[in-house]
């Protein structure tokens, strides 16, 4: 993954997984991927540990891109892009 | 040039053997997931696993004390053989499972079904333990080995849970 500036990403849709763990914060990626368009963005927040290793792997494996991460303060963040089917 | 064929779904075959509550998350866990992430998923219920896809007992799964050094607060066997205790230890873990946010278990066979996870139940557990398919939860599938060896042998993962 290479550096990307986080604040100039345009946002799609934002989903709260704070709280939650495996294997809510992937489930409920994959619901919200559902709702987006081919390119957009959607933006994760979750608190599970699990999840910084869960996401890169979501990602391959749904054949989306996961374009940066982020943590503050115990909440993990992600920024992926849905990709085509 | 070839046309593009269409990339096969990786696939995950679990049989759920066991019917603790406990026993009961991994592999609801585990097909969910894998949904999730465009893969198809199907459980087998065999034997005890079957009360997971019990229309009466799905909602009652139970954790039993006795004999399970693994419970975070140590019960001794001769005090979780005492009446109670299984009812107590099962209160318990629903109260950390609410807390953590996690589906109960008729929530998360309502995902399973909503992503189209093939639900397999063991008809030789049917026959052995008396259960009739109108004793099962909507949208299962009786099936017996050779169906089930048939999904699982076109997967990527098997796993017995």
């Amino acid at each position: 993954m290479t550096e990307t500036d986080t604040t100039t990403l345009e946002v799609a849709k934002e989903l709260d997984c704070i709280g939650m763990f495996c294997p809510m914060p992937i489930y409920k990626a994959s619901m919200a991927m559902k709702g987006l368009e081919t390119g957009q963005i959607l933006k994760v927040l979750s608190t599970d540990l699990g999840s910084v290793a869960d996401f890169p792997s979501f990602a391959r494996q749904a054949n989306h891109e996961l374009l940066a991460t982020d943590e503050a303060d115990g909440v993990h963040i992600f920024f992926i892009r849905k990709g085509g089917n | 040039m070839e046309a593009a064929t269409p990339k096969k779904p990786r696939r995950i075959a679990l049989v759920a053997s066991k019917g603790t509550l406990d026993q009961a998350y991994p592999p609801l866990i585990l097909a969910t997931t894998a949904a999730s992430m465009g893969w198809e998923a199907g459980i087998f219920f065999t034997f005890y696993g079957l009360d997971i896809i019990h229309k009466k007992k799905h909602t009652k799964l139970g954790v039993p004390p006795l004999g399970n050094p693994a419970m975070p607060v140590s019960i001794p066997n001769l005090i979780g053989a005492l009446p109670g205790m299984t009812a107590m230890a099962t209160s318990m873990m629903k109260g950390w499972m609410e807390k953590a946010k996690l589906p109960t278990i008729p929530e998360f066979l309502d995902m399973a079904k909503e992503m189209d996870i093939k639900l397999f139940a063991c008809s030789t557990t049917l026959g052995v333990m008396g259960i009739t398919p109108d004793d099962l939860i909507e949208g299962v599938d009786i099936a017996g080995a050779a169906a089930f060896l048939d999904f699982a042998a076109d997967s990527n993962i098997q796993l017995f849970i």
